[in-house]
């Protein structure tokens, strides 16, 4: 088991063309995604590799019945693409575009409410179920299939060395989600853990966080009230300046919210493990799940 | 992106906000001639820099005269400004504004952002005005009204009408006000603003509703739509290093520790500066180099850290995914040729192609220490800063 990827998700890639959308859809190929579809406006007809480019996301659902859609047009393009992925039906839109404007996507994510999309990122690494189906751009390597634990973070590469970690000391993983560092986003910390709480492979979760927001805090109140199974957390950014955005437009502390300390004491509270040395997450995680 | 008190209020005339008379003034001939140019007195003379809590630091000042608006204007340019937003260093003010003084009555607060969890453009508006509204919403969150705007619907006169009247507003302010903040929510959405304070907002004695203050920023996102908005940029308000950095698409934020550090992806830097923290050192910056780093963009980033003379060590911390070890390691070594390095690097690689990466460095003949794991690299920069 797994969440919201696997074996029958059916790919499209909108930007398929693109540098960055060939580079990574082989990618997924290569790691055994089934990438049924490009988008690409003008390019219809055409072909990447094997897979049949069209000209809008509503005639490569007809043709092909994706039902999973992956971003990378740019940022000011996206909006556009985010839309029109949920107009055509498309159930999940995993937005790997970096830097779209937040008034942008809080109009999106308004405009989707109530449709039945959902949008993982933007600015992620996308989404893996290992041994099953990549959609994003983590490197597929790294992980470890089986479960029995779940991931969720708002990082790329802070994920990646969690999961290193985790695969090192031998802990396999259900389904890794990044949802993003930038401050609206589709998917959030809630909807992962309510998800992994009600799949029954997944067995623990790591959750990591970063200044900014309040996700972290929310995240730590439902935990308490309808999580079960163990959750491990950590949180970046203790050294951050107040008022600065570290790369990630969602990362940043203004005034007194956002901070680190904040989160961690929230996260206490929720009753999770939390990680106080990044070095030692994985031994960590060994002592937590292992008494699962 | 921040921009000036001054020029804030230029986009606010735009719009038909109202803001006192005034003008910018570089010197206190010039702070002279715009105070005459108002016709009367007292003036306000306001230091311009990117930070708040001015008037607490010294740094906004009423005149009587001619003679003390000038005066005031010799002292407050060229004035290191000392404020809770600036550090104990202070921020060097180069400019004033000089404001018509206004006959006050009341003082509210008003600011436009963006809700993250709700994804709605809040407006929130307070009677609590002048204070430090930070501290109104922790200790009165009461006297603050929230009025969430959906912005595919837009703003619409009833959302001006509960802010109006939650503020006790009455009479011509009502309608003033509520024409007011309808412009307001119009520059908020055209430029892509992720905060607009006015704080205060001020009635007058003869009833009218002026911006007395202004603070903008900016989405950095947005920008690529806003060229005229990046025209606002003042460098002399940022870190030397950081407008350098800036330049080749670095994200590089200098902090005041001596260990520097080089990191891809932002969560994963921000991680690595709290690493050094825990092993005992600081960390004299945040640099992310970003998923695709090339070997130029190492070398930049080599020489931006380098260029922070408090460095006395510097550590590496990349997580190789798409962007190969291999090919990180040939980026390093060229760059510390180039470079000239003299500090010693620490380097923490791990992914893909890990094991050539590791040889790269190791017959490099250079004073580059490897290390094992996150751990064992945040005890060996600490170590080599504490001697």
């Amino acid at each position: 088991m797994s969440i919201f990827v696997n074996n029958n998700t059916r790919l499209l890639v909108q930007g398929i063309t693109g540098k960055e959308g060939q580079f990574h859809t082989r990618q997924c190929v290569t790691y055994g995604t089934g990438v049924v579809a490009g988008v690409t406006p003008g390019k219809g007809g055409q072909k990447m590799d094997e897979i049949p480019v069209f000209n809008t996301v509503k005639e490569a659902v007809e043709k092909t019945g994706a039902n999973c859609s992956m971003i990378f047009v740019p940022p000011s393009f996206a909006a556009d693409a985010i839309m029109e992925a949920a107009d055509a039906g498309i159930a999940l839109i995993v937005v790997i575009t970096e830097g779209i404007p937040v008034i942008d996507m809080m109009k999106v994510k308004n405009y989707i409410a109530g449709k039945k999309s959902r949008i993982i990122g933007p600015n992620c690494p996308g989404i893996i179920t290992p041994g099953e189906c990549k959609v994003g751009i983590m490197p597929g390597h790294i992980h470890k299939p089986g479960g029995p634990v779940g991931v969720v973070s708002r990082s790329g590469t802070l994920t990646y060395e969690v999961v290193h970690q985790l695969t090192q000391k031998g802990i396999g993983q259900t389904t890794c989600i990044g949802i993003g560092g930038d401050p609206v986003n589709g998917t959030n910390f809630i909807d992962c853990l309510d998800a992994f709480q009600k799949d029954k492979d997944t067995k623990g979760i790591v959750m990591v966080g970063e200044i900014g927001g309040t996700a972290e805090e929310e995240a730590s109140d439902f935990i308490s009230k309808n999580v079960t199974k163990p959750v491990v957390g950590f949180i970046a950014g203790l050294t951050a300046p107040p008022g600065r955005r570290m790369g990630h437009a969602g990362a940043i502390i203004s005034g007194k919210s956002g901070t680190a300390q904040g989160k961690i004491a929230a996260m206490k509270k929720g009753g999770i493990h939390i990680c106080d040395n990044l070095g030692v997450l994985g031994e960590l995680c060994v002592s937590v799940f292992d008494h699962a | 992106m921040k921009i000036h008190e001054y020029q804030a209020k230029e986009l606010f005339k735009k719009y038909d906000i109202p803001v006192p008379s005034g003008g910018v003034a570089f010197n206190p001939e010039e702070a002279g001639k715009i105070a005459t140019a108002l016709g009367g007195f007292p003036v306000v003379v306001k230091a311009q820099i990117h930070a708040g809590g001015r008037g607490k630091g010294g740094g906004v000042k009423i005149a009587g005269s001619l003679d003390e608006a000038k005066a005031l204007a010799k002292k407050i340019i060229g004035m290191s400004l000392v404020t809770h937003q600036t550090g104990p260093e202070g921020r060097l003010v180069k400019k004033v504004l000089v404001e018509q003084g206004l006959n006050i009555q009341k003082e509210l607060y008003l600011g436009i952002i963006p809700d993250r969890a709700s994804a709605k453009i809040v407006i929130m508006a307070s009677e609590a005005g002048g204070m430090d509204i930070e501290e109104v919403a922790e200790k009165t969150p009461e006297k603050i009204i929230k009025i969430f705007v959906d912005p595919l619907a837009g703003i619409y006169p009833y959302h001006c009408r509960d802010a109006a009247f939650g503020l006790n507003l009455s009479g011509g302010a009502v309608k003033e006000f509520s024409a007011m903040l309808k412009n307001l929510y119009s520059l908020f959405v055209d430029f892509d603003c992720s905060l607009l304070e006015i704080n205060p907002l001020v009635i007058t004695a003869e009833g009218s509703v002026i911006a007395l203050d202004a603070k903008i920023n900016f989405d950095d996102n947005a920008l690529f739509r806003h060229k005229e908005i990046t025209g606002y940029r003042d460098t002399d308000e940022e870190d030397p290093l950081e407008v350098e950095a800036s330049k080749f698409n670095l994200n590089y934020i200098k902090m005041d520790g001596n260990v520097g550090n080089m990191v891809n992806g932002a969560g994963l830097a921000m991680a690595t500066m709290d690493i050094i923290k825990l092993a005992g050192a600081e960390p004299a910056n945040f640099l992310d180099v970003g998923g695709g780093a090339s070997a130029e963009m190492v070398e930049n980033g080599f020489r931006i850290i380098l260029g922070d003379k408090n460095v006395k060590g510097i550590f590496i911390n990349i997580f190789g995914g798409i962007l190969r070890c291999d090919v990180l390691a040939e980026g390093v070594v060229q760059a510390a040729r180039k470079t000239g390095m003299n500090v010693p690097v620490v380097i923490r690689m791990e992914g893909t192609n890990v094991e050539a990466g590791r040889k790269i460095l190791s017959e490099s003949g250079l004073n580059l220490i490897t290390a094992v794991d996150l751990q064992d690299a945040a005890q060996k920069v600490a170590k080599i800063v504490r001697v």
